[in-house]
């Protein structure tokens, strides 16, 4: 006989028709499901053992082993058993140079390909087999017909990687309801969205992926305001700094992939040891000739961690500063992700923040349990509703004269958006306007990626800058973006649509935030000596034109000297040097300043030639 | 006759209403659908229809509308645990034929 969960009121649904979902927590080191049964949210847990699934896939011969027994068998054929693949969903090889991974990695120019013993795997099949393994244990718990998932991404996952998680659900033979940031799952999970207004900070440190999100709650509006992180942070970098010191504790140098792995371990059982333990003492012998004998404590820890530590106080602050939010603001703190157990990160965030922190919610668990209540929601069995809005994450703009970016949507804008700007022409009669979409937070074009390019036609000859072009931003709730050019003296229109998942380069942009803080100065510097370029370039133009025009008003001295100041303009162009392009433009200007002269006492004497004074409207 | 909670089930719901933070107690229903004509209704309850028969097991209160009553009385409300399975299950002496599937039932 079927087993029967409460449902809301009005809410009961009829035989063969219950509304079944589950929430995938697809984690870097684990993953989770999760389902809402009479109103409560649970983890489903693999053999009602072990609620935690490592994210682990092992290739043998004739079967593919996932989580528990996939790590079990880790160290022993560390070549085919494939451990935290999120860091390669939706990468390109070139994206991943310093990459270390015990397996062989390839470049299948789409995608990475990893060798095993079943031929060349990319990273969605992998994930694949993990998706699989969750919608199994939840058919053994649920016994009916599973709708659909929500499945969790963090924050920063750009579109490739967001395509490359939902396809690989679709492999597995899930219907996604909804991918959500797991910030925000972990927020629902708290219940925060059935407080009345506050300011919320969710620091997320899974194993492999960094989150700092920003949510704003008013009037049940549930907002993401800010979000920041790196996607190459986490608890598998803690372990590391562990490993890297524990290979300087002996003379051996670990080259063995066997014996790598077993140190790789023994690295992670210390830093989980350090959780609870003030001191840790390692003895441990690999083999016959490779021992290990020493002890670290928390300090040492912290120490050894420090430029982890600082990279999420200051994405933290950053964050912060996007959100135009001091700590003041900040009601609570939301600490989400396995790593957050440890004691140097509880500290340095309580400290930071001058407050207690929500913690008392399994932070392995958070995440899956939110994006329970949020499948239960979404397929109709929950009387409540969240309005949740998405941000963008990187600006979108237009690329400009010089190669300059001008933003029309900043980050951080809440969806749906609509953003207009008017632009003009660049040349005396220009009939066409190429628009050139990109993403990204850098100045110049070759920073920033490209979405999209059309050319809007038919605009009337006129003299430069005389053109008004209004370029008009869209993007819809799904992150659908449009953008429209039209002429406005003309009406004359186009416009395209663009769906930045598809057959997009998108190689760079995990590393375009990060770059573009880091390098904020030489952006300046760029975008300003692209804007000097454009200057002499524009004045040059007009100088030769004024010259072909009305070169028997000059004689030969002025001719002589005008070219040579253009001759010198044209050397100073070659090089990048800002100041010597401005100086060659002063110069310029002023050898031409007889000659301008000349040429406006010419255009009055021909506008007044032949002309009665009395028809002269002074 | 009335309509009982097991004390697991009697628990169970204790727990589910508490952590859903509101709500009087459950409702028990049935409704003519189903492969075998009638099927169990079992909801949260949030306000207390006059018409609506009370029962009260192991502290949860039970509302039943009379016309479902007909059908009902004499349950007993068990929570079972079938493996990586677990729910509510109706134990009802009304009851002379079910489907295979055991949602819907004929009196």
């Amino acid at each position: 006989m079927a087993l029967l969960q409460i449902s809301e009121p009005g809410k009961g649904t009829l035989p063969h028709e219950h509304r079944n979902a589950i929430g995938i927590d697809l984690g870097t080191t684990n993953s989770l499901v999760a389902t809402v049964q009479s109103g409560v949210a649970k983890i489903l847990s693999h053999e009602n053992q072990n609620n935690l699934i490592p994210s682990v896939v092992q290739y043998q011969t004739n079967t593919i082993l996932v989580g528990e027994a996939a790590k079990l068998n880790q160290d022993d054929d560390p070549v085919n058993t494939i451990a935290s693949v999120k860091r390669l969903m939706g990468k390109r090889f070139s994206d991943i140079a310093t990459h270390t991974s015990s397996n062989n990695l390839s470049d299948e120019k789409s995608y990475i390909g990893i060798a095993t013993k079943q031929g060349t795997k990319s990273a969605v099949e992998v994930s694949a087999e993990i998706l699989k393994k969750l919608k199994t244990i939840a058919e053994q718990h649920i016994k009916d017909d599973i709708l659909g998932a929500v499945i969790t991404v963090p924050a920063y996952f750009d579109d490739a990687q967001r395509q490359a998680t939902k396809d690989a659900a679709k492999l597995a033979g899930i219907n996604v309801l909804r991918l959500i940031n797991e910030p925000t799952a972990a927020a629902i999970a708290y219940g925060l969205d059935k407080k009345v207004e506050g300011n919320y900070v969710v620091f997320d440190l899974g194993g492999g992926t960094f989150d700092i999100s920003i949510l704003r709650l008013s009037k049940g509006l549930f907002e993401v305001i800010a979000t920041h992180g790196d996607t190459q942070l986490g608890g598998d970098d803690f372990d590391e700094v562990i490993f890297q010191w524990l290979m300087k504790q002996s003379t051996h140098d670990f080259q063995d992939p066997q014996l790598k792995q077993k140190l790789k371990t023994l690295s992670k059982n210390i830093k989980e040891k350090l959780t609870d333990n003030e001191i840790v003492s390692v003895e441990h012998s690999f083999n016959s000739s490779v021992n290990i004998k020493t002890k670290i404590d928390q300090k040492l820890f912290a120490d050894l961690s420090q430029h982890l530590i600082k990279k999420t106080i200051d994405a933290t602050k950053r964050a912060l500063k996007d959100a135009n939010l001091t700590i003041q603001d900040i009601d609570g703190i939301v600490m989400v992700g396995g790593s957050t157990r440890m004691p140097v990160i509880q500290k340095i965030m309580r400290d930071f923040f001058k407050q207690d922190l929500l913690n008392d919610i399994n932070p392995d668990e958070v995440v899956a349990l939110g994006a329970a209540q949020q499948a239960n929601m979404l397929v109709g069995n929950s009387n409540d509703e969240h309005l949740l809005l998405d941000v963008i994450p990187l600006s979108l703009g237009i690329e400009t004269m010089g190669e300059i970016v001008e933003r029309i949507i900043p980050r951080n804008s809440t969806l749906p958006i609509a953003m207009a700007q008017e632009f003009t022409t660049y040349k005396d009669g220009q009939n066409a306007m190429m628009i050139h979409v990109v993403q990204g937070e850098r100045d110049l074009v070759s920073d920033c990626r490209s979405l999209a390019k059309f050319s809007l036609k038919g605009i009337p000859p006129m003299v430069a800058g005389a053109a008004k072009i209004r370029v008009t931003f869209q993007v819809d709730t799904d992150g659908l973006l449009s953008v429209s050019a039209q002429e406005l003296s003309t009406g004359v229109q186009a416009s395209i649509e663009v769906k930045p998942s598809y057959g997009l380069d998108s190689n760079q942009i995990k590393t375009m935030l990060e770059s573009s803080f880091q390098l904020a100065d030489e952006d300046k510097e760029n975008r300003a000596l692209a804007e000097v370029k454009v200057e002499a370039m524009q004045m040059q133009e007009m100088v030769e034109r004024a010259l072909q025009q009305d070169q028997n008003i000059l004689d030969e001295p002025e001719i002589k000297k005008i070219n040579k100041a253009l001759d010198q303009l044209r050397e100073s162009l070659k090089n990048n040097d800002r100041n010597l392009i401005h100086e060659q433009i002063d110069q310029l200007n002023n050898a031409t300043q007889y000659f301008a002269q000349l040429r406006m006492d010419q255009s009055i004497k021909n506008a007044l030639t032949g002309r009665d004074i009395k028809d002269m409207k002074l | 006759m009335a309509i009982t909670l097991t004390k697991q089930a009697a628990e169970r719901a204790g727990k589910y209403l508490q952590s859903r933070g509101k709500g009087l107690g459950l409702k028990l229903a049935v409704k003519t659908t189903g492969c075998s004509g009638m099927a169990y209704v079992l909801e949260f309850v949030d306000k207390i229809d006059p018409n609506d028969e009370v029962f009260e097991s192991h502290g949860v209160k039970i509302l039943v509308d009379p016309k479902s009553l007909i059908y009902i009385d004499g349950t007993e409300l068990d929570f079972v645990r079938e493996g990586l399975n677990e729910g509510f299950k109706f134990n009802n002496p009304n009851v002379k034929d079910s489907c295979g599937c055991g949602e819907s039932f004929t009196v």
